[in-house]
């Protein structure tokens, strides 16, 4: 195992904070900024810690490096960042992004993202993600120097791709299906669970009603009284207990949400090879056509219809110097064009090679990761059932002593 | 259990439903007294020319004497358990007799004649009869015999006697007249004043209860609707995964159980907690009638009194009647107060432990 950054350093994203200050267009806004810090790992000193550094980055600094290293790792799954706006919100969850939850579920979601950028062998040894979490200021003029967003294969060029590529590689094809449906279980699992989580809570909220009236009740029952009145306490702590036990989920909930993204970094790596592959494509036909005008020119057939050959009809053959001329400028472009071809294979071959790696490792810790989602579900609901017992066993006593 | 082989033992090859009553009904003393079994099943639809309407099968048991023979069976309609009850109410003004089932329901879409609706209305009227039968004097009131004794002609024409409905309507008038005149209020002993302010505060309590009750029911259906679909989804996902496909059927199969022991949680509700509830509202109206009427009493008996300041051996004779009736009143009133209150802590046992089960459930069910 390579010696990843994680190993060596501390990083956490410890606090949130609003801010206000000036956008791009000298307007007034609010935004929050989040404090990184970090701690050099020293395995040696025991009980001594190092210093900590720290400084704070907001949002849309995370997105640029995102950004970055998607652009220039195309072969590498990048993580996914925590939503930008609450999604699959349910009646008691604010869709403000100011909300203190949302923030504090983001702040988590963001320190994720940083730890699995930097325990990702091929990503934690880049420089710019070195120095976003050390250098405070200038980062930004860095990442813009190194002129990735020039870089980055535009939209249109990677749909054309996706449309005219004739021989991908099975499994990325394969790949894309499965990063489309995962995409849509996930978001349907989200959201119908936002949905049960509503009507749980309302359930949950209504037995507190109970405890109100109870009280009430009790005060004009003599026989009755105490035991209306505790086990209305009761139904209090049961119509409390709700709240708890939904803000856990919804953990759980953005441990979903992570793999709802990476679905979508999952085709970016399909996509970007299906560029490769098409832009492989077309420069193997480029070349073919070049060759047999050569061949043409050379031998003085027109197998095929071309312009060049109807002109030449029209207006008279060549000149021979002329059509050497033409040859000698095609044997050169041919050369060139093979030459690229061998490297664009290259190119291509060990772009599949290394993102097909990364894929794997992606897969294994897809299935380890929800595996212990799932379970972390499970023992969620068995503790929420264990409550439940409990305040309905102090319920019954209650009841029965009246 | 030898006091019920002694019960049984008139009849050795008894048809299952009175006896196995015997289990299902909770009994607070002396159940080896019960000497009456009552059962109201058998729903059948009935078709004339001018209307459609259901009779219930109304199976009586005993071993008591003033009965010609040890069972009955007959049919009755709604209509003749209205008579029976107003026949009650005349006789025993002041007692608390159990509620029937409303004519109506007001609220959801229960069509007159739907199942459920039926289910319902059998259910509240065997308890109806049971509670009657349970009931120290209501129990030996004759028209109460003849509801669970005659034939479907015989009662026609008992009902046709009796005081007929003039003489009902003077009692209400007399009711009203007492009313407006503010009867009985100032001469009410403590004690029927305190019961007034408990039963306005009870029928509030409760009617805020019963519809607290109903909503859960509700918030529960519909948790349990998007329950369904949670459980597939995730069926669905693991067709397209293979290390964690067995992860994900087994969390879907754990939702399916959670649904079906939401279901059981929500029969438990409808047919336990929301009946019961439904009934101690339409009793604590009942309260607020039986009391009304022991002013109205009262009333009369004060009016008398100022009437006859006179003639003074007369006013003796009538005080001391009416006296009489308002003691007995008072010992009524007390007796069911007090079963009533051991009822309801029945009822709140039963309760809990439907979810406490639910609960058990759900942890059993959930598992990894």
């Amino acid at each position: 195992m390579e010696d990843c950054l994680a190993k060596k350093m501390e990083i956490t994203v410890s606090e949130a904070e609003k801010r206000t200050g000036r956008n791009a267009m000298n307007m007034q806004e609010t935004y929050t900024a989040y404090l990184i810090e970090t701690r050099a790992v020293e395995p040696q000193t025991e009980g001594q810690c190092a210093p900590v550094d720290s400084l704070w980055r907001r949002y849309s600094e995370f997105e640029l490096l995102r950004n970055y290293l998607s652009v220039t790792y195309p072969h590498i799954v990048v993580p996914p960042l925590p939503e930008k706006r609450a999604d699959f919100v349910w009646h008691k969850l604010s869709a403000d992004n100011m909300d203190p939850d949302f923030v504090e579920r983001r702040r988590i979601g963001l320190e994720n993202f940083l730890l699995r950028v930097a325990s990702h062998p091929g990503l934690c040894q880049d420089k710019i993600f070195y120095s976003f979490l050390t250098q405070e200021g200038g980062w930004k003029e860095m990442v813009n120097e190194t002129g990735f967003q020039l870089k980055a294969d535009s939209r249109l060029k990677a749909l054309n791709a996706t449309f005219r590529v004739k021989n991908p590689d099975k499994r990325f094809t394969e790949l894309k299906h499965y990063s489309d449906e995962l995409q849509s279980v996930i978001s349907h699992l989200l959201r119908v669970r936002a949905r049960v989580a509503d009507r749980l809570y309302g359930v949950y909220k209504v037995h507190g009603n109970y405890g109100r009236v109870f009280s009430e009740w009790s005060a004009i029952e003599k026989e009755m009284g105490d035991g209306l009145q505790s086990a209305g306490h009761h139904m209090d702590v049961y119509a409390a207990s709700i709240d708890d036990i939904l803000e856990e989920e919804e953990h759980y909930a953005d441990q979903l949400k992570e793999y709802l993204f990476y679905a979508e970094a999952l085709r970016a790596v399909c996509r970007k090879h299906e560029l490769m592959q098409y832009d492989l494509e077309m420069a193997a036909q480029d070349l073919t056509s070049k060759k047999q005008q050569c061949e043409e020119l050379a031998t003085g057939t027109v197998r095929t219809f071309s312009l060049k050959g109807m002109t030449s009809k029209l207006f008279g053959q060549e000149t021979p110097e002329q059509r050497e001329a033409k040859i000698k400028v095609l044997e050169e472009q041919i050369q060139e064009g093979e030459e690229q071809l061998k490297s664009k294979n290259l190119e291509g071959r060990d772009f599949v090679k290394s993102a097909w790696a990364d894929i794997e490792r992606f897969k294994e810790q897809k299935n380890h990761d929800l595996k212990e989602a799932l379970i972390n579900y499970a023992v969620m609901q068995i503790s929420m059932c264990k409550k439940g017992i409990q305040v309905w066993t102090n319920a019954k006593e209650c009841f029965s002593k009246m | 259990d030898t006091s019920l082989a002694e019960v049984n033992s008139f009849s050795p090859s008894m048809p299952i439903s009175p006896s196995s009553m015997i289990n299902q009904y909770k009994f607070e003393d002396e159940p080896e007294l019960r000497d009456l079994f009552i059962t109201v099943d058998d729903p059948e639809s009935h078709i004339t020319a001018i209307e459609t309407f259901i009779t219930y099968r109304v199976v009586t048991k005993t071993s008591r004497g003033e009965f010609d023979s040890s069972e009955y069976e007959v049919r009755r309609r709604y209509q003749d358990f209205l008579w029976l009850k107003s026949k009650l109410e005349e006789a025993h003004p002041t007692l608390i007799i159990p509620p029937l089932p409303e004519k109506f329901i007001m609220k959801g879409m229960v069509e007159r004649f739907s199942d459920e609706f039926i289910e319902t209305r059998r259910k509240a009227l065997h308890k109806f009869l049971n509670r009657i039968a349970d009931h120290p004097t209501l129990t030996f009131n004759e028209d109460f015999k003849i509801f669970l004794t005659a034939q479907a002609w015989e009662l026609s024409s008992h009902k046709k006697q009796g005081p007929g409905l003039l003489s009902r309507m003077g009692q209400t008038v007399r009711a009203v007249a007492s009313s407006v005149r503010g009867g009985g209020v100032k001469n009410r002993p403590e004690m029927f004043t305190e019961m007034n302010d408990y039963v306005e505060t009870f029928s509030q309590k409760i009617n805020v209860l019963d519809k607290i009750a109903h909503r859960i029911y509700k918030e529960e259906r519909e948790y349990f609707n998007e329950m369904k679909e949670y459980g597939p989804i995730h069926t669905l996902w693991s067709a397209s995964e293979e290390d964690i496909a067995d992860s994900l059927k087994g969390v879907a199969s754990c939702i399916d159980k959670c649904c079906k022991a939401t279901e059981k949680r929500m029969a438990g509700l409808s047919e336990n907690l929301l009946p019961i509830l439904h009934e101690y509202v339409l009793y604590s109206e009942i309260l607020m009638g039986v009391l009304k009427r022991r002013d109205q009493i009262q009333g009369e008996l004060d009016s008398r009194a100022d009437a006859l300041a006179n003639k003074k051996t007369e006013k003796d004779l009538f005080s001391e009647e009416i006296g009489k009736l308002e003691d007995k009143v008072e010992c009524a009133n007390n007796a069911l107060k007090a079963d009533w209150d051991r009822w309801k802590q029945n009822m709140q046992c039963d309760m809990r432990s439907t979810f406490t089960n639910m609960a058990e459930n759900n942890l059993h069910y959930y598992e990894e």
